[in-house]
């Protein structure tokens, strides 16, 4: 008959709860301390710009043909020297993504020519209406870095004449 | 009678309810704070300094929600079922002493409520009453999981309360009366829960029993019953069965304390020194306070680590092994106490063949549990 064994087992499992109290707990406390995301995460979409302060974007519409919910919304218009968002001869004059429809599959991103459109790291995605729901391009757009003009800018002439710049293959 | 001692009595069950009360609402928070550390988590900590107004905002939702009242409902049964399970929880710590009597204001003040000689008879009586509610609540709201839950918990209390009910008398044969007074002293030199240490054990399962508390929490499985007997309270009248329940612990804490734990005496090794409740009678309070503390701490601690036992298991454990286990208690202290009278070492003759039977009870059960029956066939 087993007299001693029962009250190890007992204690084992007692011990093993009683030592969890003196354990750091694991709670990440949100709206103070958030979550570390991981390096690829996929979170809200940011606009990129160039270090000059035009936009990446060209408005052309390729994450709009590659997203597979349909969430993307592009219009676009025609660059000028006096009126200059993004290098080459189009720019996004419209962008919205509709948040409820994103599945976050990161599409866009690949089809992107330029590298305009990032998923970021921002998960805090809520909304009161379907209507606020829908993030236009003031919202997407990355801020103007500092020391440059915003957009639009005044350009000299036959600079900016290539849409898509010259890239390397992505090295991580 | 003089008005006085009306006005004393008075005060005194107005502020024992209102502990009680106070100490239910703060109990659900101990719990939730020791079963979340437990879990490496950091629990309620929102509301005030850790989470301290927490069960003041449960409060305020609770009274807040709406209340049904399901249409097919025993509707008079169920408005009184959450009344007859909370009343017996509070009237139930009438008969315990909170520490011995002091003077003050010119009169000799007791601080308890009644001090009745069949103290430990009218605890057993009240807390059967409960199961009556719970039947109630558990016919009258016309659900089958209701109804399921309420018929779990009274052949459960029913099955558990014999095992509480004859490690009652083991102690009132120590003690040599009913009376939780004369029991506490009866204390003064070494405690029930050393003397008889399987009583004590016991007591403790069975009390678990009797709460519906982990791991024997059959009535209220949230997995098989979605909530046994309350499915269908909500707002106000399950706060009433969620307070029965909290109070129901307290009590039974203090009533463990008193008849195993030395009660508001002091610990023996304190005797006779400056921390004795002779010295300062409001020390009894305080070490009642801890006692009860601790035993709580061990109610959540076995709700943290043991899952809850199969309803089958839990009946055949209640019959075959807490019954004659206890009934081995009570005959042993029997015995123990006539052979004290010829030599008063052989009083530990009680500790060492209970101890002894409690062990060959676990073994017996853990043998039984560990048989495999398809090896019969």
């Amino acid at each position: 008959m087993r007299l001693v064994e029962p009250f190890k087992e007992l204690a084992n499992g007692l011990w093993t709860t009683l030592k969890m109290i003196a354990e750091k707990p694991v709670t990440i406390q949100y709206p103070e301390e958030k979550r570390q995301v991981s390096k690829r995460f996929r979170g809200r979409h940011e606009l990129k710009r160039y270090d000059n302060g035009l936009e990446k974007c060209i408005g052309c519409a390729l994450c709009a043909a590659a997203c597979p919910a349909d969430a993307i919304f592009v219009e676009s218009s025609e660059n000028t020297d006096e009126e200059r968002y993004s290098p080459g001869d189009r720019y996004a004059s419209t962008y919205e993504i509709n948040m409820m429809r994103c599945i976050y599959c990161g599409f866009c991103e690949d089809a992107c020519p330029t590298e305009a459109i990032v998923l970021g790291d921002n998960y805090e995605l809520t909304f009161l209406n379907r209507h606020d729901a829908i993030y236009n391009k003031d919202m997407l757009i990355d801020p103007v870095p500092a020391g440059v003009l915003a957009t639009p800018q005044v350009t000299e002439p036959g600079v900016f004449t290539r849409s898509v710049p010259e890239m390397k293959d992505p090295q991580d | 009678m003089d008005w006085a001692l009306i006005l004393e009595w008075v005060i005194k069950s107005f502020i024992l309810v209102m502990v009680l009360l106070t100490g239910f609402a703060y109990l659900t928070w101990y719990e939730r704070k020791v079963l979340s550390r437990m879990q490496v988590r950091f629990g309620p900590n929102r509301a005030g300094i850790f989470g301290l107004l927490q069960p003041i905002a449960d409060a305020v939702k609770l009274i807040f929600k709406e209340e049904l009242i399901p249409d097919q409902a025993e509707k008079i049964l169920f408005i009184i079922a959450p009344i007859v399970t909370v009343v017996p929880a509070v009237v139930i710590t009438a008969t315990v002493p909170w520490g011995p009597s002091f003077q003050a204001f010119g009169r000799t003040i007791n601080l308890y409520i009644a001090n009745v000689d069949v103290g430990v008879l009218y605890v057993t009586a009240i807390a059967s009453i409960a199961v009556y509610g719970i039947v109630l609540a558990g016919w009258s709201s016309n659900n089958k999981y209701a109804m399921l839950g309420g018929l779990r918990s009274t052949a459960q209390m029913v099955s558990y309360e014999l095992a509480l009910g004859l490690s009652f008398v083991a102690v009132i044969l120590l003690a040599g009366s009913m009376n939780m007074i004369a029991i506490v002293e009866a204390q003064k030199n070494m405690w029930f829960a050393v003397l008889q240490p399987t009583g004590a054990v016991v007591f403790l399962i069975a009390t678990l029993a009797e709460l519906n508390r982990a791991p024997f929490d059959m009535p209220e499985a949230e997995q098989e019953l979605t909530a046994g007997y309350h499915v269908e309270y909500s707002g106000m009248k399950f706060a009433l069965f969620f307070m029965a329940e909290y109070t129901k612990m307290i009590a039974i804490s203090a009533i463990s304390a008193t008849i195993f734990f030395g009660g508001y005496r002091e610990f023996w090794f304190l005797k006779d020194t400056f921390l004795s409740v002779d010295k300062f009678a409001l020390l009894g309070p305080v070490y009642m306070f801890l006692k009860i503390i601790v035993l709580l701490f061990g109610m959540i601690w076995v709700r943290a680590t043991l899952p809850r036992i199969r309803y089958d298991r839990l009946m055949s454990f209640g019959w075959k092994a807490m019954l004659p286990l206890s009934l081995a208690v009570v005959l042993v202290s029997a015995v123990g106490i006539v052979l004290a009278q010829i030599n008063q070492y052989l009083i530990y003759f009680i500790p060492l063949v209970s101890g002894f039977l409690g062990f060959v009870t676990i073994g017996l059960v853990d043998r039984s549990l560990r048989r495999k029956v398809y090896e019969a066939r």
